[in-house]
């Protein structure tokens, strides 16, 4: 795990090593252990790297046999072991133990089909002297980021934008587009990223760049056309379904524990997390190590579930319980590693986390990310199905009750008549057709925090059809797939990689130096879980009930039966006292004073002051309200950081990159 | 009346519009339409009222017909505050 960068100048024009170690050096965070650089007359390639595989031996950029292929690569080829026996069959050799080293010869044996053949979470850049391309891709389901730019003749890229902004050309501009992706899904559609002409590379997405062209192609696609809704499984079937999702989950988590230094793992309190726990103490044994978030607020709180969890499986526990205080205080450097504004702060906590994995010790962490895209998980999906049955009976007094049931820790649901419900949720008849049925509401939800965006942003973004964007990057026959594969596509295509991968996971994790690896997202699971009828991940409204009955087993009954809780942490509360009203950290007065919304230009002044007062007067209890305060919060961080003050930001990383961690 | 209108107008732009567009906003508009009120903003316009006038909101009151624009709050609060005296 590790930080790449590099570029090629299409032009010919010779690569500076410099620039290469700048860009790097900017990444230390991602990989403190060792870094090297690679140049061949136009091309350069740079590596930081955090040594996991064969640590004697992965020094990177390298190079095959013949010196004519060179890699600089971010993350885990997992089934690298099982790749270099085949590779070895069919007459290749290997100088080292590593995982790298065997994607060269993959290259070597099948060019960029060999991605095909990897299972695992990557980002990589292959220079081909031979072929004279460039040859840049990302694993399936975004895992690892890459991000690319086109320059002045150069194609430049790095697994992190600050790199990319060392090139002089590139400059941070805000991307108004971007900016209202984030204030609807919570992130910008990929490949575009909050910066104009900054690009990601999308998950399950290859960059070729040969004879002076740059093609994009896409290698692995989320595919849901051979489901059927309306199947029903015997139950001798259910029992053949549970079989296999054991199995695979079980390899999953096997091959994840592949590495030369110790692996540990995250525990929520929820299922998904304690089923990886105990998955991986059924190789680990008793030695393994977890980890978790605590929170003042009883309400998010979820310490006695993980408790339960260590208590019944044995492992060394570790918690981090953050305050308010301490998540607003967090929430700058955050920034700097998320490059993206966001709408919630439930990413700090992880970010503190990270650091508290990193100092005793462990480099590699085992997650259960994935599970509720994948494996019928997400209230969303419940909401969806409760909404489509209520509007196929609309005057029905009892199916409105559902959604009350659905959301017991939202205060505000409680007392509201099926007048209110039938508004908030959009349920009407003939709805279900939309192809986004499922999160039009919480997107037309969030969509209203765009409320705070000055006159000009909003005259700029006036001309945009609502949900054009997304609808063009869908596949072709979505809209014939029912309610719940669309959704589940929305959430494993988008939010996955967009937030929950990337500023919820990559960003705050290697901030800290630390891997996460996620046997959810093997492929193998994943493509297997697009098979499952739907009624068995979700039977009437149980959620889950596959993996439940695969894995009940395993885990305390504690954490089988509870409500599902989503993770969330506190927002406005972060960053005024409720008690006095007052700015907790210096920097929110300065980033939400009058004079400095007005100077960068994105918000309304007077409307954010409102806002300001309500929440300071302690009102801002709603969902609205504390998105929009931490978007803006964040929004004006990012300009401040990467617009305004990006040359002290720079050197200031890079020197710390040099000398000590990241946080103190 | 004129004067809960009032009130009740100042309070919704204060919270739900945060100020910006208020001379849109007519007292027959409705506040689902207009998309200014979440589940959470129905109940602070519930405790609004509630301390503001004195007026206690069973549930089975809490229906559009009698929030969702400010002359059918300022009505709601007149039909309460009449059965009070």
């Amino acid at each position: 795990m590790c930080g790449i960068a590099g570029l090629l100048n299409l032009n010919g024009a010779p690569a500076e090593a410099e620039r290469l170690w700048q860009m790097i050096r900017l990444l230390g965070h991602r990989g403190p252990d060792d870094s090297g650089i690679y140049m061949d007359r136009a091309v350069g390639l740079a590596h930081s790297r955090l040594s996991i595989i064969d640590i004697s031996g992965g020094h990177q950029p390298m190079h095959n046999g013949d010196r004519s292929t060179w890699i600089t690569f971010n993350g885990e080829i997992f089934n690298y072991i099982e790749l270099s026996k085949e590779l070895s069959s069919k007459g290749h050799s290997f100088s080292t133990q590593s995982d790298t080293e065997v994607i060269l010869k993959l290259y070597e044996e099948y060019g960029p089909d060999c991605v095909q053949h990897m299972n695992g979470q990557w980002a990589f850049a292959i220079w081909d002297t031979k072929k004279k391309r460039l040859f840049l891709s990302r694993d399936r389901l975004g895992v690892r980021p890459l991000f690319y730019v086109t320059a002045r003749n150069s194609l430049v890229f790095a697994s992190e934008i600050k790199s990319l902004l060392l090139h002089p050309g590139i400059d941070a501009v805000i991307d108004l587009k971007a900016l209202a992706q984030v204030f609807t899904y919570w992130f910008p559609l990929a490949p575009r990223t909050i910066f104009q002409n900054i690009f990601e590379l999308p998950p399950g997405h290859s960059l070729i760049a040969e004879n002076g062209k740059i093609d994009v192609r896409r290698h692995w696609q989320l595919d849901y056309s051979q489901i059927d809704p309306t199947v029903e499984v015997p139950r001798a079937r259910e029992e053949t379904y549970s079989e296999e999702l054991r199995e695979l989950l079980l390899d999953a988590t096997r091959i994840r524990l592949r590495a030369d230094v110790p692996v540990g793992a995250y525990l929520s309190g929820g299922l998904d997390s304690s089923i990886i726990t105990a998955l991986t103490k059924k190789f680990v044994g008793s030695s393994l190590c977890t980890f978790s978030v605590a929170f003042e607020d009883r309400g998010l709180d979820e310490s006695a579930y993980q408790q339960e969890v260590v208590r019944v499986l044995g492992t060394n526990h570790r918690t981090i319980r953050c305050t308010a205080a301490e998540i607003g205080e967090t929430l700058p450097e955050m920034i700097w590693h998320t490059e993206c504004p966001v709408l919630r702060t439930a990413p700090a906590p992880l970010f503190l986390l990270s650091k508290l994995v990193r100092d005793s010790g462990f480099k590699v962490v085992l997650t259960g990310e994935g599970s509720d895209e994948f494996q019928g998980g997400y209230d969303i999906y419940k909401e969806a199905k409760i909404r489509a049955f209520w509007a196929a009976q609309l005057d029905s007094k009892r199916r409105p009750l559902l959604l009350k049931k659905l959301y017991p820790y939202l205060a505000g649901l409680q007392r509201q008549s099926p007048a209110y419900l039938q508004a908030f949720f959009h349920v009407r008849s003939g709805g279900t057709s939309d192809p986004f049925f499922s999160h039009l509401p919480r997107w037309e939800l969030t969509a209203k925090s765009q409320l705070f965006f000055s006159a000009a942003v909003r005259a700029q973004l006036q001309d945009r059809v609502p949900y054009a964007d997304l609808q063009s990057l869908l596949p072709q026959d979505f809209s014939r797939w029912d309610v719940f594969s669309r959704a589940q596509y929305l959430e494993g295509a988008f939010l996955l990689p967009g937030y929950l991968l990337s500023s919820q996971g990559d960003r705050v994790a290697m901030a800290h130096s630390v891997e996460g690896r996620y046997p959810f997202l093997d492929h193998r699971v994943v493509e297997f879980s697009t098979r499952i009828p739907p009624r068995l991940k979700m039977k009437v409204l149980k959620e889950k009930y596959l993996l439940k009955l695969a894995f009940g087993g395993m885990v305390p009954p504690s954490v089988t039966q509870r409500p599902k809780q989503p993770y969330r942490a506190p927002d406005a509360i972060c960053f005024f006292n409720p008690v006095n009203g007052r700015p907790r950290h210096p920097y929110v007065g300065e980033m939400l004073s009058p004079e400095l919304i007005r100077e960068y230009g994105i918000f309304d002044p007077g409307t954010v002051l409102k806002l300001i007062e309500k929440v300071k007067a302690g009102r801002a209890t709603s969902f609205l309200d504390n998105s929009a305060l931490v978007g803006i919060v964040s929004t004006q961080l990012i300009i401040d950081q990467f617009v305004v003050h990006l040359r002290e930001k720079l050197s200031d990383g890079a020197n710390r990159a040099r000398s000590s961690p990241v946080c103190n | 009346m004129e004067q809960i209108e009032r009130e009740v107008r100042q309070f919704v732009i204060d919270n739900f519009l945060f100020g910006e567009g208020e001379a849109q906003l007519s007292n027959d508009d409705s506040f689902l339409e207009k998309g200014l009120v979440d589940s959470m903003g129905i109940l602070t316009l519930v405790a609004f009222v509630q301390d503001k006038y004195a007026v206690t909101v069973p549930d089975e009151d809490l229906v559009p017909e009698n929030w969702d624009s400010v002359k059918r709050i300022a009505r709601f609060v007149q039909g309460k505050s009449s059965v009070i005296r």
